[in-house]
């Protein structure tokens, strides 16, 4: 699956099939920071994402 | 995941309430959580002009489309602080807002220009007078706002701060034991003097979490892209170990804040207030007539530096 990243800008490839919490483990990131969106609709922790799919984890936090 | 409240699917878990909620009830969650902080807070009334600040990211154009949605009086003020490449694209989706949401329900949006009226943008202002580029823009950014509030006889303003940047603000506060900033951190600040609005933040029940999902749901087009001054900012390290704290024991920034603000209310009784510490510690600044400790505020003693640096 391709994953898009802020904070830098960056896609990362990861093999799937994959549920989204092991997603942040892999990519050692804190769920209450970020956000799980597919297509223009949010996923849950517990969702699995397929190999082919496109996912954006958007950051939240704002340092103002 | 399944919605707590209905069959349909969840959008988003939110651990400290050990629920989750699809997307329409999150809009109905968090519209619901803004009204009750808005009445519990005393913010404000149907028959007040409200003036919210924005910036173009996801808690200010939240804000301002939560106060509209409820049906409330609010218009917005933008400041373009200058920084290139950013402040134009976090303007451009400021006006597409306004253009799109706003004005269509009645809303206008106030742009003021930093460059136009100080000579240089933020970067170049904070270099001159030698300070950090967030302190100088924290100085021109209330300057302004309270400004533009008083002008136009708004007398409300209203910020999209989150319980996040209360409880990252408290974690600060209480590392250095600024007590005096302390007393200014609640979510509803009262016209004190003359030349002040009422200052409000009705986001605070919020974490930028349920902020940002909220503005995903309901197609909310804001700027993901962080401010590049904010890189390496102190507020970031404390909300990074809150949300640790959180992943550990979900509501815990929840608990820290709300309880201070708690603790602050039962001492409020025998602490002198906000209002009475203002009415004997501020006067009128000598230059520009807002409300000030000093002689001359802050923004006019700025703004001086930078005028004479350039000579």
């Amino acid at each position: 699956m391709k994953v898009h990243l802020s904070h830098p800008t960056r896609d990362v490839v990861i093999q799937g099939p994959k549920r989204v919490a092991e997603i942040f483990k892999e990519l050692n990131l804190l769920p209450e920071a970020f956000l799980i969106i597919r297509g223009q609709d949010l996923i849950t922790e517990d969702e699995t994402v397929a190999d082919g799919d496109s996912i954006e984890i958007r950051p939240v936090i704002s340092g103002g | 995941m399944r919605c707590r409240k209905c069959p349909k699917r969840a959008v988003l878990g939110l651990p400290r309430h050990n629920t989750a909620f699809c997307g329409d009830c999150l809009t109905e969650f968090v519209r619901t959580q803004v009204q009750r902080a808005i009445k519990t807070q005393q913010m404000f009334s149907p028959e007040d002009r409200i003036l919210v600040a924005v910036s173009g990211g996801k808690d200010s154009l939240t804000l301002w489309e939560i106060l509209l949605k409820l049906g409330y009086r609010v218009d917005a003020l933008y400041v373009d602080l200058g920084i290139p490449g950013y402040s134009s694209r976090s303007k451009e989706k400021v006006v597409q807002f306004a253009k799109m949401v706003a004005e269509p329900c009645g809303s206008r949006l106030t742009i003021h220009t930093v460059e136009e009226d100080a000579g240089a943008g933020i970067k170049e202002l904070a270099n001159l007078i030698k300070r950090p580029t967030c302190s100088a823009c924290g100085t021109i950014k209330r300057y302004q706002f309270n400004r533009v509030a008083w002008q136009n006889h708004y007398n409300v303003m209203a910020t999209g701060h989150n319980l996040d940047d209360e409880a990252a603000r408290l974690l600060g506060n209480v590392l250095q034991w600024q007590e005096e900033y302390l007393q200014k951190q609640s979510p509803s600040l009262p016209a004190s003097v003359e030349g002040f609005a009422k200052k409000v933040k009705p986001l605070y029940r919020m974490t930028e979490r349920e902020i940002a999902a909220y503005a995903v749901v309901n197609r909310i087009d804001y700027l993901v892209e962080e401010c590049p001054m904010a890189k390496g900012a102190k507020m970031l390290v404390f909300k990074d170990a809150l949300n640790r704290l959180e992943a550990e024991s979900p509501g815990t920034k929840q608990r820290f804040y709300w309880g201070f603000l708690d603790r602050q209310e039962k001492s409020s009784s025998v602490a002198p207030s906000m209002s009475q510490i203002d009415q004997t510690t501020l006067q009128p600044c000598t230059v520009c007539s807002q409300p000030t400790t000093a002689g001359t505020c802050s923004f006019c003693r700025m703004m001086v530096r930078a005028k004479t640096a350039v000579k």
